[in-house]
């Protein structure tokens, strides 16, 4: 089974992340960046596949160079090559281009029999590329697996929904992105690190995939950034040690502020 | 005025209160139009006339509800190109986000998920305000292309009662064979709490590792001040609370009037799904735990001494 799982480099959560003054897009080169923590649910399930049977993990990230570590790291964990869609015109992509442009990337690697994604990425976290990813490729999406299982001709999968858990089925090909419950990543072996180096990575531009530069990019986002503002601090809260008497203070603080 | 599509968001008719802020919402930019998919249309009917919808199109087929999100998403391109709509708004749930982004790709239009408002650009377009980063940014958007496709966020209006015709508008439809590629085949519906939805609730009160997996004294907290239970990751994966009550980037965002965190660090993964509460309250054990950097108030000590003080005398007050 050969599987495309789709990584994101994202900066780091715990670094402060902010937007370029000049044209509102995340800044991702001014800040620390990693392999999206919730892609490594995505590569973990890959390579249990592949290792319960046989078949090739190639991950595939379109970002700018940094976006190299989130392969690197992959390849570490155990992926079998990488693909880096990396241009220019990319920057301040928003969903709709980026769904296009690994849909494109996709079809140049030639259709696998799965594509895995991470749930959301950890800086956007509009949880859309996939399902937008699907659409493109004409392929069923079963998103949102906590549990998988996958036979020769499909996937099952279990979904926690608002209302209800469901059971999800769908024939290969498919796209299936998984969250945070569904294994728990492992870390890169000393082993894994040193093979990684030698683990062929393909660098292609949009003209590779035969993309336009007008389809993609900020300036052809089809929604637009008016305005950013960083939220007003908080203000100052009151904290109160408990002595005894820290429940009815609580109660006092609802009170007064009408919750009660 | 152009009508404004809005995907009722209900479980067997019974609509959630996302449903009734969109047709607010709508009300804003044009004339709403409810879209109904699946049984108990019926039951619906009243509430989605109580918030101003002027028609409902409704359509109610297995082939519509026994597949996930494309069949639905087919149904709305379909209704966007008969009756050319100033906006298609959708509950920005996981379903509701995915209906949107399938509808965006299909029509060719720009699209807005989390918008916890949503005014009119003046232009005949829309003005959608997101937060960004764990809550530490607000971020003001427009859809520069095609029909805006918005996906909203729970309590991001105050529903405003206006009576609407709501008449009825049955949509033949069928939807291709691409549409039945993820099939459901079993659902197993979630246990019923009586407590109130958590992404809907007025309070929520959430417990963490600190409860020890003792949820008793926060249950019974926010069952005196009528509020949803939340839960960290932490007490989720020890298999404490079921996943779909957690709270932050991987479970739950909620965005109370009240927000009261038991025992629970504030790790920047739950801070994603909590911070723009309007009040916060947290109750921990350590003065240095980051979550107390973001209450209007706080107690440092142990739960299982200040919340059922606090429950004694919530239920006093209230007499
Ligand atoms: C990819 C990813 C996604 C994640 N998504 C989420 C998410 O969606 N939601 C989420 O919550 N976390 C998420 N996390 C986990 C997050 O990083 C933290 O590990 C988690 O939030 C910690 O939960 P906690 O605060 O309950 O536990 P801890 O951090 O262990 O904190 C427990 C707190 O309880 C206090 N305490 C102990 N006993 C008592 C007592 N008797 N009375 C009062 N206080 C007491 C302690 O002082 C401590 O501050 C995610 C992590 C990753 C890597
Ligand atoms: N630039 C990208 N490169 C590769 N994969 C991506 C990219 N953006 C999003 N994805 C994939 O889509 C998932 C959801 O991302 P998002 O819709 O941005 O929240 C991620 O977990 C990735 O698997």
């Amino acid at each position: 089974m050969n599987i495309v799982v789709c990584v994101k480099y994202v900066p780091d959560a715990q670094a402060d992340r902010t937007f370029n003054a000049s044209d509102n897009t995340t800044d991702r080169v001014n800040v620390d960046g990693l392999l999206s923590e919730l892609d490594e649910y995505a590569v973990e399930e890959a390579l249990k596949i592949v290792e319960a049977g046989e078949g090739e993990v190639t991950v595939l990230t379109v970002g700018p160079d940094q976006a190299s570590d989130a392969i690197k790291k992959a390849l570490q964990m155990g992926a079998d090559k990488g693909v880096h869609v990396n241009d220019e015109a990319i920057h301040g992509s928003d969903a709709l281009a980026t769904s296009l442009v690994l849909a494109e990337a996709i079809k140049k690697i030639g259709m696998p029999d799965l594509v895995v994604t991470g749930m959301a990425s950890t800086d956007g976290t509009m949880g859309v590329v996939p399902i937008m990813l699907a659409e493109r490729l004409g392929v069923p999406a079963v998103t949102f697996a906590s549990e998988l299982t996958v036979s020769g001709s499909g996937v099952s999968a279990r979904r926690d929904g608002d209302a209800a858990s469901l059971t999800v089925e769908a024939g290969l090909p498919a796209l299936v992105s998984v969250t945070d419950q569904i294994n728990e990543p492992r870390y890169p072996s000393f082993k894994g690190i040193m093979a990684a180096k030698k683990k062929p990575v393909e660098n292609w531009t949009l003209a590779d995939l035969g993309i336009d530069s007008g389809a993609v990019g900020l300036a052809n986002a089809w929604t637009k950034v008016e305005a950013v503002a960083a939220r007003p601090p908080r203000a100052v809260g009151t904290i109160v040690k408990d002595e005894g008497d820290g429940g009815a203070k609580l109660a006092g603080f609802l009170a007064e502020r009408k919750f009660i | 005025m152009a009508e404004v599509l809005v995907l009722v968001d209900h479980v067997d008719g019974a609509c959630r209160k996302t449903t009734s802020e969109l047709l607010t919402i709508a009300r804003r930019l044009g004339e709403p139009s409810a879209v109904f998919v699946g049984a108990g249309v019926d039951a619906a009917k009243e509430t989605l006339a109580a918030f101003g919808a002027e028609k409902v199109y409704r359509a109610d087929a297995a082939a519509l509800t026994d597949y996930l999100v494309v069949p639905q998403a087919e149904l709305l391109a379909h209704l966007v190109a008969t009756v050319s709509p100033a906006a298609v708004l959708l509950a920005s749930s996981a379903e509701g986000k995915e209906i949107a982004a399938r509808l965006a790709v299909k029509i060719g239009s720009g699209l807005i998920t989390d918008a916890v408002d949503v005014q009119s650009d003046g232009a005949g377009g829309v003005m959608t305000t997101q937060t960004a980063f764990a809550g530490g940014y607000t971020v003001k958007a427009t859809v520069t292309h095609g029909v805006p496709v918005v996906a909203v966020k729970p309590n991001s209006a105050a529903p405003e009662a206006v009576s609407g015709a709501a008449a009825d508008v049955a949509v033949d439809f069928t939807p291709s064979a691409l549409a039945s590629g993820a099939r459901i085949s079993a659902v197993k519906p979630r246990e019923r709490t009586g407590r109130p939805e958590l992404t809907e609730a007025a309070i929520v009160v959430s417990g963490g590792r600190g409860t020890g997996g003792d949820f008793s004294k926060v249950e019974a907290f926010a069952d005196s001040l009528g509020a949803a239970v939340g839960a960290s990751r932490a007490a989720v994966d020890a298999g404490w609370y079921p996943h779909t009550s957690q709270v932050g980037q991987t479970g739950k965002q909620v965005s109370p009037q009240l927000y009261v965190a038991c025992g629970i660090s504030g790790a920047i993964q739950h801070r994603a799904g909590m911070q723009t509460s309007k009040t916060i309250v947290a109750i921990n054990k350590d003065e240095e735990a980051p979550i107390f950097e973001l209450v209007d108030f706080g107690v440092v000590g142990d739960l299982f001494a200040v919340l059922p003080q606090a429950t004694g005398e919530v239920t006093a007050r209230k007499g």
